[in-house]
């Protein structure tokens, strides 16, 4: 394709991403987004400004050299666009699919004051899908490495996004580096989290393959704390260093009555017993209850994955309540419409008070009030206060509660030496070094709940600083 | 995956496995559990470890046929393998030397095992004893096939009393009638300071019952319904003290006297109906299967 004026590129309109359609995809478990065809992503990509100095990229964690990839998928070089992402991104099939776009380097894209943003997101996981096909029918050799005998050992403690992203970088530098899992399965809130219709666990199994081809040992069911102490990592088992990424991973309830009722589940149960257990599935060994009138309590995306769940779970009404209002949900914009799409009820400015149970110990309903806005605070943040004599039932048999993780206790409390702030994170220095030398720490557990690519972001970031301390002490 | 070097089935419906995993055997304490997945499409489930062999790298547990997974594992043999065991989880069992309460007089730590619950005190009976308390063993269960242990627990105790509910051994009854005569005859004679206490929910219940007027400490072992047994998942949330616990980080073992049994009793029968239905569903395949065999073997 010739080289387009500034015109020619304005003229092009913003692609849609093909989708299944809401009262199709709300039956079963398949991925909503098609994901673009190769014209709509040469289009998509021609519509990029090429800004001189990119606002997208400085709005990236890890900093991803988008209007270049974005400049190769426009000439068709899309093998050479998905390495070149690689470069920063070691997991881009995935953060195409799960990154918020909106609030990241699409925010700031200088083509969204024209008209709408390009459409970053569907762009790389356009290039990444196109570079794993490619690999798969052959047409282009996977990148494998081993690392050398010699090679110094580091371990990798938790298989999420920062574990995944840390374990990639350290590979390439030529470390040997082991991950440690709890679960028996690799890849952390991306498979026991972010559900099927959002992200196939079968992209997450692709790069964690990947990462084995590349000489990167996973180890699971090894609960870090538990099976081993960090210090018997180092002391006896010789990893020179160890990155903790085990993520916050410990469910809050809102300390209401009838949170232990039957029919009450955190979303972090619900999900990980539909999600990595395959109980979305009915010939699955693991049972979940799978409600006719279902009530997620919270506004991020953990929430719509839950709400959206019961929906194909089979669900005759789903409702999301919320305490605030749409503009406040911490979700990405694209969730919230899908969830709309597909059904969902949204009770917004609503915060329980009780969930109720029938005569069996079931839930019944939750009682709740309504909410108003305050004016925002120096932060910008508004708050809520309740409206007076605004009580009212929702009818429903079961609960989920999406509003948030804290931090795990179980790893800090084995490891005393490591210093923790007061809601129980772990503290670290600039480079990402714990209060133990050797000992590296990044994602939820240091920073509560965030997103998978700022975890990745502390990966990837972490790895450089590992590499430094390991060339100066290892 | 982790190989099968020993298999029994040490009464009814209830197997012994003792598998290797060398990382689980080194860390764990007596009281600690771990999560097994026999096949990779089961559920995982919580079985406590009821012995190690830190030289060989096995640890044993016993597992009582009550559903699908369970049925299903009891179909490994020795040589087998099985393809997630994961732990030790929970904290360890409070194992203190009890000072005397009546001068000159050994005080007695009574440990109460119901039916596979004898897998889960027999453990705390042997640490307690190397710390050199005096142990008396009451061990329950329906009937004769359903006891327990009876013999191992004999090697640590100074009396083993055995209860079953149809008086087919032991003593006709529970073993509440029992550890509250119990109570009574050592008043002045050392007297009862502690008692460990694990098997169905209803019985730990009747227990705490027992002991509660007497104020005897009692720590009992919940088996709440769980998921990853890291605190992750929230399902084996348990009421204590008006409070909130996570069995599997905050537990498993609890003060007796402060748990809400009524509210564990109607969390665990939430897939009850499930459960059921997916063991009657195997076991009719299975069944099926079978004939299909005899019908081919008969045919030849």
């Amino acid at each position: 394709m010739a080289e387009l004026t500034k015109k020619e590129r304005v003229a092009i309109p913003a692609q849609q991403m093909p989708e299944r359609p809401g009262n199709e995809r709300n039956k079963d478990f398949k991925e909503v987004n098609l994901g673009l065809s190769q014209e709509q992503a040469v289009l998509e990509a021609s519509r990029c400004l090429q800004c001189k100095n990119p606002p997208c990229v400085s709005d990236c964690p890890v900093s991803v050299n988008i209007p270049e990839f974005i400049r190769l998928i426009s000439e068709r070089k899309f093998i050479e666009a998905a390495l070149l992402i690689r470069r920063d991104n070691s997991l881009p099939a995935i953060t195409g699919r799960v990154c918020p776009q909106e609030k990241q380097c699409q925010s700031r894209c200088l083509r969204g004051k024209i008209d709408s943003s390009v459409a970053i997101g569907w762009l790389e996981r356009f290039a990444a899908d196109y570079l794993a096909a490619a690999q798969a029918a052959g047409e282009v050799s996977a990148e494998t490495m081993a690392a050398k005998s010699d090679a110094i050992k580091v371990a990798v403690v938790g298989s999420g996004p920062a574990g995944l992203a840390c374990a990639g970088e350290l590979a390439r530098m030529g470390y040997a580096v082991t991950v440690f899992e709890a679960f028996h399965k690799a890849g952390g809130v991306l498979v026991y989290g972010i559900p099927e219709f959002r992200l196939p666990n079968d992209i997450v199994e692709r790069e964690v393959q990947q990462l084995k081809s590349n000489g990167v040992v996973f180890e699971t069911n090894v609960i870090v704390g538990r099976t081993v102490k960090i210090h018997e990592l180092m002391e006896e088992e010789h990893f020179k260093a160890v990155f903790i990424a085990n993520g916050a991973g410990l469910p809050s309830f809102m300390g209401i009555t009838g949170e232990n009722l039957k029919g009450v589940y955190s979303a972090n149960e619900y999900l990980t017993r539909s999600n990595l257990m395959g109980a979305f599935d009915r010939n699955s060994d693991t049972p979940i209850t799978a409600g006719k009138k279902v009530c997620v309590v919270g506004g991020g995306n953990t929430a719509m994955d839950a709400v959206r769940t019961s929906i194909r779970l089979g669900s005759e009404q789903s409702h999301l309540v919320y305490r605030r209002d749409l503009a406040q949900m911490p979700a990405r914009i694209e969730e919230v419409h899908h969830a709309e799409q597909e059904g969902v009820i949204f009770d917004l400015l609503t915060s329980p008070i009780e969930i109720l149970a029938d005569e069996n110990g079931w839930v019944s309903g939750i009682k709740c009030v309504k909410m108003q806005l305050k004016e925002a605070d120096a932060s910008g943040r508004q708050g809520v206060t309740q409206i007076p004599n605004s009580e009212f039932i929702i009818e429903c048999d079961q609960v989920i509660m999406a509003i948030g993780i804290k931090a795990n206790p179980l790893l800090t409390a084995a490891t005393p030496e490591l210093n923790l702030n007061a809601k129980g994170y772990i503290q670290t220095d600039a480079t990402g070094m714990t209060s133990i030398p050797g000992v590296f720490a990044g994602g939820d557990i240091v920073r509560g709940a965030a997103t998978v690519i700022l975890a990745m972001g502390d990966g990837k970031k972490t790895a450089e600083s590992m590499n430094n301390w390991l060339s100066a002490n290892a | 995956m982790y190989k099968i070097v020993d298999r029994a089935t040490v009464g009814l419906n209830l197997e012994l496995y003792e598998v290797e995993a060398p990382r689980i055997a080194k860390s764990r304490q007596c009281g600690q559990f771990a999560i097994v997945r026999p096949f990779d499409h089961s559920e995982r489930i919580p079985l406590t470890i009821a012995a190690v062999d830190k030289d060989k790298g096995t640890i044993t547990f016993i597992a009582q046929i009550v559903g699908k997974t369970t049925r299903e594992m009891s179909t490994l043999n020795v040589g087998d393998y099985m393809c997630d065991v994961a732990g030790p989880l929970g904290h360890p069992s409070e194992i203190i030397k009890y000072p005397q309460v009546e001068s000159g007089k050994d005080p007695v730590v009574v440990v109460v095992g119901g039916g596979l619950g004898t897998a889960v005190v027999y453990p705390q009976a042997v640490a307690l004893k190397e710390s050199g308390n005096t142990i008396v063993s009451i061990v329950g269960a329906r009937s004769k096939e359903l006891l327990l242990m009876t013999d191992k627990l004999g090697e640590v105790s100074r009396e083993v009393i055995c209860t079953t509910n149809d008086g087919s051994a032991g003593r006709q009854g529970f073993v509440t009638e029992a550890l509250k005569d119990l109570i009574e005859e050592l008043k002045g004679k050392g007297s009862v300071v502690a008692v460990y206490t694990a098997g169905p929910v209803i019985m730990m219940k009747a227990v705490c019952d027992v002991t509660r007027p007497y104020g005897i400490k009692t720590i009992v072992s919940l088996n709440p319904i769980m998921v990853d047994g890291t605190g992750m998942c929230g399902g084996c949330r348990v009421t204590i003290n008006g409070e909130t616990k996570f069995a599997c980080v905050d537990g498993p073992e609890f003060d007796g006297h402060s748990v809400d049994f009524d509210e564990l009793m109607a969390r665990l029968s939430t897939y009850r109906d499930k459960e059921q239905e997916k063991l009657k569903s195997y076991e009719h395949k299975h069944e099926c299967r079978m004939f299909k065999q005899l019908d081919e073997n008969g045919n030849k």
